[in-house]
């Protein structure tokens, strides 16, 4: 579904990604753990769009298109989605008409005829009762006033309502008790299929107990290092990052 | 008594108009053409006028010709509406169709002599003594005691033709007990270089309740000054909503005087601007009396090369104690060239009072923008939810409707947002 070739991007002048590889199938789940400052939250930006940074070489492709050639809202309505760490506050946009807005674009981005009114509101009760986000809050401004795990939450009814191809969760645990990272993880288990895969960016090996992935890569100092089945989350919380230091013979 | 100025820009622009034949006190137009005579138009070193060039305005010849007009889009449908154009009234056009104890009439029917000018005061107005000494006709809408008006009142003027000048007065009456809500509308159509000076006289007597919406949407090649005085006595309320769609150089001056206690003052606005459009609202509110509340929140939006002004200014004087005073304007910048210039002053010679005032500026959020934009939605659009978001505060105040899908509307065609 999307495979990253050689990517280096840079920001203020400085090289965070120095030649990032990674494929992705469709159906599958990956987790990129890696320590602070490895390039994780880079990667997530860079693939979404941010255009904070500069990508100096590489190539992305996604699904038969080049991905760093599209605006940040095209890679959104071509099927990618991310599951921000911060998701900000939009004070006086409600969450219904955002949704809408977006869903109606990308519907139109892929030729097909806007969502009606009733039909909406059926997904939205739908999808909301899988996050257990209540459905006073879908009436909300944008995240405005909700709890850290109502936020996340947030991310995962969008993710549910927009049904794109390729979700990038970015330290979706963050902050989160252990129940509404059960909520979140059931919502994105729930969403996962055959047709679409997930990369799943975590500082912790906790949500992978809940998200199992297929591989599990480590991400270190611009590159990915280190791949393997997931037992090497574990391995690698056991034995830290310094183990994977040694193994670079640093 | 001033010094008589010669050759003043202000004599020239007179040349072409003709004095009232409103039966005006004739206290209240000397006042007027003395003003006329000793000052001339403001420049920019009177320190109200700072930030607004009146020179469009005061080096044109204008002409108070009559016009036609054939006014199809109207905010409100189910209304008592009475139609002036260019500040003559068009019987045509208005509807006669009243209930018992509410008058609306143009002022050429002899009526409200009593009332003009008695709210205001011309000495340091310029504009508002020309309206007074000039005014062709307007409005006179008087609503009896415990009268509770059913429908809407709507006064439409409508600007047309080129460089023409309409001086058009309004009166407003709502006695004790009273209520009421009046849609002013101002409109041009075929106007160039055009200019609407407007003057609404507004009584709010004791225990009554008055609604006033006001919606300039005057084209971009005209210009709009208005002068708005307001006296509300005990017990009354008073919500003013100006709206301000459209219009090259508008300038609004609301003053209101709260003449009694007990008294509730609501005055709202929005101003959304593009092109070279310039916006000015200076509003006044003077609290003369103890307990009562005044509320204001102004918000602007401005695109291109357009400029905007907020002058706030709320009064509390020594014996007004147990005052709450709100006041608070937002503007929001779209663009590198655009402006604005943000005055809120309180003076405040009373003890025991909770009054607060607050400005803020900015660009709308890229966090936010970015935050939609990954979710599909273009940068176009994010945008346009964010703007809407942000001026829907103000329209949410606005109780009518059919006023609230006419402001959609029009915003909608001018700026391609949708609500």
């Amino acid at each position: 579904m999307i495979k990253i070739q050689n990517l280096h991007a840079n920001i203020d002048g400085k090289e965070i990604l120095k030649g990032l590889n990674l494929e992705v199938k469709a159906g599958e789940v990956h987790a990129i753990m890696g320590p602070n400052g490895a390039g994780k939250s880079t990667l997530a930006s860079v693939l979404a769009g941010r255009e904070e940074f500069e990508v100096t070489e590489g190539s992305v492709d996604f699904e038969g298109t080049n991905l760093l050639e599209l605006s940040t809202e095209d890679r959104a309505r071509e099927g990618l989605f991310l599951a921000f760490q911060y998701p900000v506050e939009i004070p006086g946009v409600s969450n219904i008409n955002f949704l809408r807005t977006a869903l109606n674009e990308i519907r139109e981005h892929r030729g097909q005829e806007p969502v009606s009114a009733k039909e909406f509101m059926a997904m939205v009760k739908e999808k909301s009762a899988l996050v257990e986000l209540d459905a006073k809050l879908a009436n909300r401004s944008v995240n405005e006033g909700f709890s850290g795990g109502e936020k996340k939450r947030n991310e995962i009814f969008q993710m549910a309502m927009l049904e794109p191809k390729l979700a990038i969760l970015d330290e979706t645990d963050s902050g989160l008790d252990i129940d509404a990272l059960r909520i979140v993880a059931g919502g994105v288990n729930t969403l996962k299929s055959d047709k679409n895969a997930t990369i799943v960016i975590t500082h912790y090996q906790r949500l992978l107990d809940y998200i199992v992935p297929d591989f599990v890569h480590v991400l270190y100092n611009g590159r990915i290092v280190k791949s393997g089945p997931k037992e090497l989350a574990l391995e690698l919380e056991e034995k830290g990052y310094d183990w994977i230091k040694a193994e670079l013979g640093e | 008594m001033s010094e008589v100025i010669q050759d003043s820009k202000i004599a020239k622009f007179q040349e072409r108009l003709t004095k009232t034949t409103l039966g005006i006190n004739g206290d209240v137009l000397a006042a007027a053409q003395n003003t006329l005579a000793t000052l001339d138009f403001p420049t920019t070193r009177v320190e109200r006028w700072k930030y607004t060039r009146v020179a469009k305005i005061a080096n044109k010849t204008f002409t108070a010709a009559r016009g036609s007009a054939s006014v199809l889009n109207l905010p409100v449908k189910d209304a008592q509406t009475i139609v002036f154009v260019n500040g003559f009234y068009d019987a045509a056009l208005s509807s006669t169709e009243g209930q018992a104890g509410v008058t609306v009439q143009p002022l050429s029917a002899n009526v409200a002599t009593e009332f003009i000018g008695k709210n205001l005061r011309t000495d340091n107005n310029v504009f508002a003594a020309l309206n007074t000494v000039y005014a062709t006709d307007g409005a006179y809408v008087h609503i009896s005691a415990k009268t509770v008006v059913e429908k809407p009142i709507q006064i439409v003027h409508v600007l047309t033709g080129d460089n023409t000048i309409a001086n058009l007065r309004n009166v407003i009456v709502a006695e004790k007990f009273s209520q009421a809500e009046i849609v002013q509308v101002f409109l041009s159509e075929n106007a160039t270089e055009s200019f609407a000076n407007n003057v609404t006289e507004v009584f709010v007597e004791e225990n009554a309740k008055l609604n006033i919406e006001k919606l300039q949407n005057e084209a971009e090649n005209n210009f709009h000054i208005s002068n708005e005085h307001v006296k509300q006595a005990k017990s009354s309320h008073f919500t003013i909503n100006s709206i301000t769609l459209n219009g090259g150089l508008v300038r609004n001056e609301l003053f209101i005087d709260v003449e009694g206690e007990n008294c509730d003052t609501h005055l709202n606005g929005t101003y959304v601007l593009k092109g070279s459009q310039q916006v000015d609202n200076y509003t006044t509110v003077d609290h003369l009396f103890p307990h009562c509340e005044s509320n204001e929140m102004y918000k602007g939006v401005m695109d291109e090369n357009s400029t905007a002004v907020f002058n706030g200014k709320v009064f509390v004087r020594p014996q007004a104690q147990k005052i709450n005073a709100y006041q608070s304007n937002g503007n929001v910048l779209l663009s590198d060239s655009a402006s604005v210039n943000s005055k809120p002053e309180l003076e405040i010679y009373a003890d025991d009072v909770k009054c607060s005032h607050g400005s803020t500026t900015g660009q709308l959020d890229e966090e936010a923008i970015y935050y939609l934009r990954a979710r599909g939605i273009s940068e176009k659009s994010a945008k346009a939810l964010m703007v809407t978001a942000f001026i829907g505060d103000v329209i949410d105040r606005v109780e009518n409707e059919e006023v609230v899908n006419y402001i959609h509307e029009q915003l909608h065609s001018r700026f391609g947002w949708d609500f």
